[in-house]
């Protein structure tokens, strides 16, 4: 079995509508990748991910895994802190990194503050969905 | 530049009816939470009649459900407002699940068709809410993205938020664990079902919308 990874730099979506961003990461998850965005998606922009793909659910489609992985400064002393928010605020939406999969494919992106886990679903399972 | 300027727009209009129209209390959350069988307490305990069906498995609120002028006392303080339960926010749907969980092919196909209409109209109701509950179960992992989306959009329109870790009642249940997720909102342990800590969750709400 193989995983396809596919790598959006940032500059690749900068200037897209909101509604060019989701199309391009919802083609390519279509093609059974995923995306490694570089940095975020504004907050609408993921709530109209969501609804999009609810839109687009069928046989073959059902529906995607979703994390956002972002520099927290939650447990930071206050002089680290006040850096990370320096640079979060420089860097905008650019800072961080999403990841977008097939939910065929992923089951589960489990993210702890420090750790990220794809689950995949055993192949034998993703076929089922083809035989119908 | 524009957006900004309609931003502002909307939120003077909303401001300003806000004050006239009836307060909008919404239940959000992801599917299986424990929204709907909040929404029967609250309703029980002050309108003496039910909201809508509860159920094992997932999805089973597929349509915004409004329940008007529900008026809470307590002391001298009363509240006034209508209760909105929402369609659970999820990511993905399949059919197959709900085929494991006993139901038809057909019925599960319907299911699955009536849901994912469910979950837009959950989010487009967004934009309608005074304060909203997130409702967890705070058995599961909060760290979900459907919980971090959900919470995001209700700060980026200036919605109060509640965050609610249901089923106390079961032993895992880890509300910590939603506080570590979630550190700058309120979260409070409840039970929905057995009516645990739920005047203390009546008297957030009077902190929130009074
Ligand atoms: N043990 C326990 N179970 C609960 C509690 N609250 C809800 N449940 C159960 O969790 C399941 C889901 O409850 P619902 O109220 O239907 O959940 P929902 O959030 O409305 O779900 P959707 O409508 O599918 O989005 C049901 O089997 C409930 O009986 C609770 O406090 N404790
Ligand atoms: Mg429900």
């Amino acid at each position: 079995m193989s995983l396809t990874l596919q790598f959006i730099p940032y500059q690749e979506i900068e200037n897209l509508s909101s509604l060019g961003r989701i199309r391009k990461l919802l083609n390519i998850v279509k093609e059974k990748k995923i995306v490694l965005l570089e940095g975020r998606l504004k907050k609408e922009e993921e709530a109209e991910l969501i609804k999009t793909t609810m839109e687009e659910i069928n046989q073959d489609f059902k529906g995607i895994e979703l994390a956002v992985i972002y520099p927290g400064t939650q447990n930071l002393d206050f002089v680290r802190k006040l850096r990370v928010q320096f640079i979060n605020a420089l860097l905008g939406d650019r800072q961080g990194l999403t990841i977008v999969g097939p939910a065929s494919i992923i089951k589960e992106i489990k993210k702890d503050p420090n750790r990220i886990q794809l689950l995949t679903l055993e192949p034998s399972k993703r076929q089922s969905g083809k035989k119908r | 530049m524009l957006s900004v300027m309609k931003k502002f727009v909307n939120k003077v209009f909303r401001n300003l009816f806000r004050k006239k129209s009836v307060l909008k209390i919404g239940l959000y959350g992801p599917p299986n939470g424990g929204k709907t069988t909040l929404a029967n307490r609250i309703c029980m305990d002050w309108l003496g009649e039910e909201m809508g069906v509860a159920s094992p498995i997932e999805h089973e609120t597929r349509e915004v459900q409004v329940k008007e002028q529900i008026n809470i006392k307590s002391g001298n303080r009363e509240i006034s407002f209508s209760l909105v339960d929402t369609p659970g926010i999820a990511t993905k749907i399949d059919y197959e699940n709900f085929v494991r969980k006993g139901l038809s092919e057909d019925e599960a196909k319907q299911r699955a068709k009536e849901a994912t209409k469910g979950v837009i109209d959950a989010i487009k109701w967004l934009d309608n809410m005074d304060v909203v509950i997130v409702v967890l179960d705070a058995t599961r992992d909060p760290y979900s993205q459907v919980n971090i989306t959900i919470i995001g959009n209700l700060a980026a329109r200036d919605i109060p938020v509640l965050i609610v870790g249901n089923k106390v009642d079961i032993r895992k249940a880890d509300v910590k664990k939603i506080k570590a997720a979630f550190p700058q909102y309120d979260v409070l342990g409840i039970s929905a079902k057995k009516g645990t800590s739920i005047e203390e969750f009546y008297e957030a709400l009077f902190v929130l919308a009074g």
